[in-house]
Parts: C-alpha cells; structure tokens; sequence
C-alpha cells in the first residue's frame, strides 16, 4: 500500500510546485524585465540579433542617471508624496470621528450608513472625471496639486472610514465604559482611549490612502497639464516618452522605482484590506 | 479573519444598542457632528458630481462654453448611432467577462495552491502580489515594452523556438484581434493577484475538521474540492467577481496607455472613449453621456453586494 500513497504524495508536490512556479513567473515577470531593461546598454537593448535574457554588454546606470538627472522624475516623486501625506491627513480627519460614530454611536442605523459609505467606493472615477473637470477649472484649480488634494479623499474616505468601522467595533465597548464613568467624556474616551489602542488600524489607512493616490491615474490625467505639476503615475508614461520615442532604460527603471516600495508596504498589511474587501462574506 | 468574526457579532448583539453606552437620543448629536463631515464630504465630491454628469449628459455643454442648454436625449440618441460608441460598448463587455472567466479560474488554482504553508510562502506572495499593488501605469507600461512591436521579447522567445517566421513577428498591439487579446491579458494579469488573495481568505475560513472529516469518510481531492470547498467557497467568490467586474469595467488606464483605444477603436472602451470625447475632444456633453452607460452595471454590481451582506448579517 505504501507505494501508491507516496506516489500520489510525489505527484501532488510536484503538481503544487508546477503551478506556484508558472504562476509566479507570469505574474512576476514584467517587474524582472524592468530589472532587467533598465541596466542594459541602449546599443544592447536594441540589438535584435542579442538573446534579451542575458547582458551581451556590461550592465550600465545611464538609464538611471537620465532619470534622475535629466527629468523631472524626482519632482513627480515629491509631488506625489507631498499630495499623499495631505491626502492622508484628511482622510483620518474625516474617516476616523465618522467610523467611531458609526460603529458606536448610533447602533444599527450605523452599520445601514456604514454599508452605504463603503458603496460610494464603487463609484469610478471614470464616471465622476467629467463634471469633476468643470468643478476643478471653476475653483480656479486646474493644473494645480491642489485639485488632487481636494478630489483624492472622495474615494480614500469611504473605504477607510469601512475598514476602521470594523476595527473600532473589535475594540471592547467596556474600555469607554469605564473611562466614562471616571469622569471622561464620550469625545474624550474616544481621543484618549480609543484612538491610541486603534494605532495599527489606523496604520493601515494611512498606507492603503497613501498606496491609493500613487495608483490613481484618471484623475491626474485629466486635471494636470503641465509636467512639472504631474504625479508619478502619470508623469513616467505620459512625460517620458518624447513625441514618439520610449527611452525604454529609463522609463523601466522609473517603473521599477515607483512600484517596488508601494508593494511592499501594501504587503505588510494585505490581510487588513482583504478583510475589508469581504464584506462579511467570510465569517 | 478572526476580525471580521469579531465586528460581525459586534454589529449583531440587539442588546448594544440598550447597554450602558447606547446612547440613542442624548448624544445623537455627538454621533452627528462626528459622520457629517465624512457624508458631506463624500455628497460633494460624489453625489454632486453624479448629479452633474446626469444633468450634462442632457445637455449641450462643451469645455470652456460659459452656459448651456437641455437637450433631452438627443446626446444618448447620437451617441447610440457612434460605431465607436458600439464597439466601445461591446468592447466593454467582452473585455470584462473574458478577463474574470481567467481571473476566476486562475485564482482558484493559484489559492489552492498557496493555501499550506511551505518553504518561501512569504516570498511568493509578495511576487504574486506585484502586479495588483504596483500602480496600474506603470505595470501597463512594462507590459507595453514586453509587446513592443519590434523589441518584443515573447516575439524573440516564439522567433528562438522557430513558432513565428523572421519578418512575420506578430504586431501585439497593432492588429485588432491581437491588440484585444494583450488588453485582455494585462487586465488578468492585474486582477489575478487581488482575486487570489480573497480566495485565500476564504480558504482559510473553512474549518479544518470538514475537509478532514470528509478524508475519513474516504472523499477523494476532487470529491472534496466540488462537494464542500467550492461550494463553501461560493460567498467569497462572489465577492472577488463582483470587485473584479467594477475594476475591469470602469477602468481606461490599460487600454489609455498599451492601445489608445486602437487599431480603429478595435480596444476602445467606454471610459476611454469617455475620456476622448469628453476631455480631449471638449465635448463634455457627449463624454458624461456615454459614462452615464457604466451606470446600470454599477447598479447591478452594488444591489449583489448588499444582498451578500444582508445575508452576512442574517446568518
């Protein structure tokens, strides 16, 4: 009897391997080819002759010192950080008081709200860009960081002000119960109790706006023209292609960048968001 | 997702809303102050803006005209009889739903695949998950230089393998049916990461002791997979398709940046077509019109969710 079993253990290993390999290859791949783009010589990279998965010359950093010398990458990179730590900040001022409300305050007309918020997110920018373009230039705030800054929290609030919904319900209800009998007012309870305890929760917000706005594209498109006032998402593929020529070294490398960094604080707390996703379909 | 077991009793328990802190009528004002800049925030930059792009879809207005005038139907009526607007549309569906049969397929064999533990997990999930957390143009990009029309290296692998003649490379992007495929493609590409990991979730929600149970009763792999895992597996499935469906269909970024809505429209997508018409053609009349069609499905896709977390908080 041995022998089957073991076999059928073989085969189910290597079955699991086969598809954990092919699938992180493809999945994988363009991030490798980036890597691999951006330190190859221009004469090497378009060379149809050369095999694309080796150096056939040495590897080289001019794609890199024309990025960073030569573009405005850089200013693209403190636009963005600068409109996502605002961005941020606004979102936790709205989201945090109104996700605290809505779990405690006001029972179960309060998660009907809640859900309601959280629908709003499914409303794309796609559909809001139009209007949303006549509203900018009527503020005055067309080509300007400032129009992302006043449109970016519509879809960070909604989101988060879900995910911290169910983060404050998982904290205790006696934890302000007894602070409010000592004196504290509900406010207060919620300032000086509730908000230190919820830190990784609102840890979590603040990565998912921030990694929001980095991917955001339509709205940047739309309302900045000029390239100095652009965002990353949208300056790497629009500004660095000169009329019709890629400088495909560079732009990779970009590419390479502005992602790694982003995935790898969104991977820290994926399993934060997912429960979000879920909508209480998983119990 | 032991949280969410823990908001969902939280939001279940009746006697909440009586206990010591159920505050209902002294602090609803409390309550007020606190989620009204949240919910008058979220109706000026969304409900108005919605409202805005009905009342311009029936209208005459154009970028830059300082009034403007009702005109009834007459933008849906002109832009139904657009061939671009018809295959934008149909374009819209078929790139959504053959890209979600792929996702739906692909994450299920992927989170069952990622679901044990084993040597390197860690790591295998960051590179899976690449794809969904990088920005989108930017993934698009790298995926428009692996599709290079001469440069490409899938075209220099099928060239190696003598599959393609010197010469008679495929044009990935520049043939019609080739160029829808690629926008098919990268859209799976994308999604399938964030349906794996929603997948997953599910997974390792089922309790151990069912599929172990249904071992000693002598159920097989595939016995298991399609009489208790798939079937237990359904709500969260429904859940990932839904998202999917919304990120595929209302997104232009993959079609702006491989194709521009080309060869002749054969990629164009109703967003995209919204944002040509609209912003770079100034017709923002016409471009609110044909954004209004994401409407209906956005609706659908929105009672499913309620529906599901209706009967989340029912059970």
């Amino acid at each position: 009897m041995r022998g089957p079993v073991s076999m059928r253990k073989v085969a189910a290993s290597v079955a699991h391997w086969t598809v954990v390999v092919v699938f992180s290859v493809l999945l994988a791949f363009p991030f490798y080819w980036m890597l691999i783009t951006m330190f190859k010589r221009t004469g090497d990279l378009y060379n149809l002759q050369n095999n694309p998965f080796i150096f056939n010359q040495k590897p080289t950093l001019d794609h890199l010192r024309l990025l960073f010398n030569d573009t405005l990458y850089l200013r693209w990179m403190w636009n963005t950080a600068l409109v996502g730590a605002i961005v941020v900040a606004i979102t936790l001022a709205l989201a945090l008081p109104a996700a605290y409300a809505l779990a405690r305050l006001t029972g179960r007309w309060g998660q009907r709200l809640g859900i309601g918020i959280f629908l709003t997110y499914l409303v794309p920018p796609t559909l809001l860009f139009i209007p949303l373009s006549r509203v900018v230039s009527l503020l005055g705030l067309q080509d300007s960081i400032w129009s992302l800054v006043v449109v970016y929290p519509s879809f960070t609030v909604p989101f988060s002000t879900w995910l911290l919904m169910g983060f404050f319900k998982s904290i205790p209800r006696e934890l302000e119960d007894a602070a409010m009998v000592d004196g504290l007012t509900r406010f207060g309870a919620f300032v000086k109790l509730v908000i230190p305890v919820s830190l990784s929760g609102i840890l979590t917000v603040v990565i998912f706006s921030f990694t929001l706005v980095t991917q955001e594209f339509v709205y940047a498109l739309t309302f900045i023209s000029s390239e100095a006032h652009q965002m990353l998402g949208v300056g790497v593929p629009i500004f660095l292609v000169r009329g019709d020529v890629y400088y495909w070294g560079s732009l990779m490398a970009a590419c390479l960048i502005a992602s790694v960094p982003t995935a790898f604080l969104y991977n820290l707390f994926l399993d934060r968001f997912i429960s979000g996703f879920t909508v209480g379909a998983v119990k | 997702m032991s949280r969410g077991t823990l908001e969902k009793r939280a939001g279940l328990r009746p006697k909440q809303e009586a206990g010591p802190s159920g505050v209902v009528g002294t602090k609803r004002w409390l309550a007020s102050a606190m989620f009204l800049p949240a919910i008058l925030y979220i109706f000026a930059l969304i409900g108005l803006p919605f409202l805005l792009a009905c009342i311009y879809s029936l209208s005459d207005i154009k970028v830059g005209s300082v009034g403007y005038h009702f005109i009834g139907l007459a933008n849906f009526r002109s832009v139904l009889e657009s061939p671009s607007f018809r295959r934008s549309l149909g374009n819209s569906f078929i790139f959504t739903i053959s890209s979600q049969i792929l996702v739906l397929v692909g994450s299920t064999i992927l989170s069952l695949a990622l679901k044990e533990r084993f040597r390197g997990r860690g790591f295998v999930r960051f590179l899976m998950l690449l794809p969904w957390v990088a920005p989108i143009s930017l993934g698009a990009i790298g995926w428009k230089w692996i599709l290079d029309s001469l440069y490409s290296v899938i075209n220099w692998v099928l060239l190696a393998m003598h599959l393609v003649r010197p010469f008679d490379t495929p044009m990935w992007l520049g043939e019609p049916r080739l160029a829808m495929m690629s926008v098919i493609l990268v859209h799976t590409w994308r999604l399938l990461p964030f349906s794996t990991v929603i997948l997953l979730a599910g997974l390792t929600a089922i309790p151990k002791d069912i599929p172990e149970a249904a071992a000693v009763d002598g159920a097989g792999f595939w016995r298991t997979l399609f009489q208790i895992t798939i079937p237990m597996m359904l709500p969260i499935v429904n859940v990932a398709i839904l998202f999917g469906i919304i990120f595929t269909f209302t997104d232009m970024t993959v079609v702006y940046i491989l194709t521009r809505g080309g060869p002749y429209d054969s990629t164009q997508v109703l967003p995209s077509l919204a944002f040509f018409s609209g912003i770079l053609g100034g017709d923002l009349a016409e471009g609110a019109a044909i954004s209004m069609f994401l409407v209906p499905l956005l609706v659908i896709v929105a009672w499913a969710m309620l529906r599901s977390a209706h009967r989340a908080e029912v059970t």
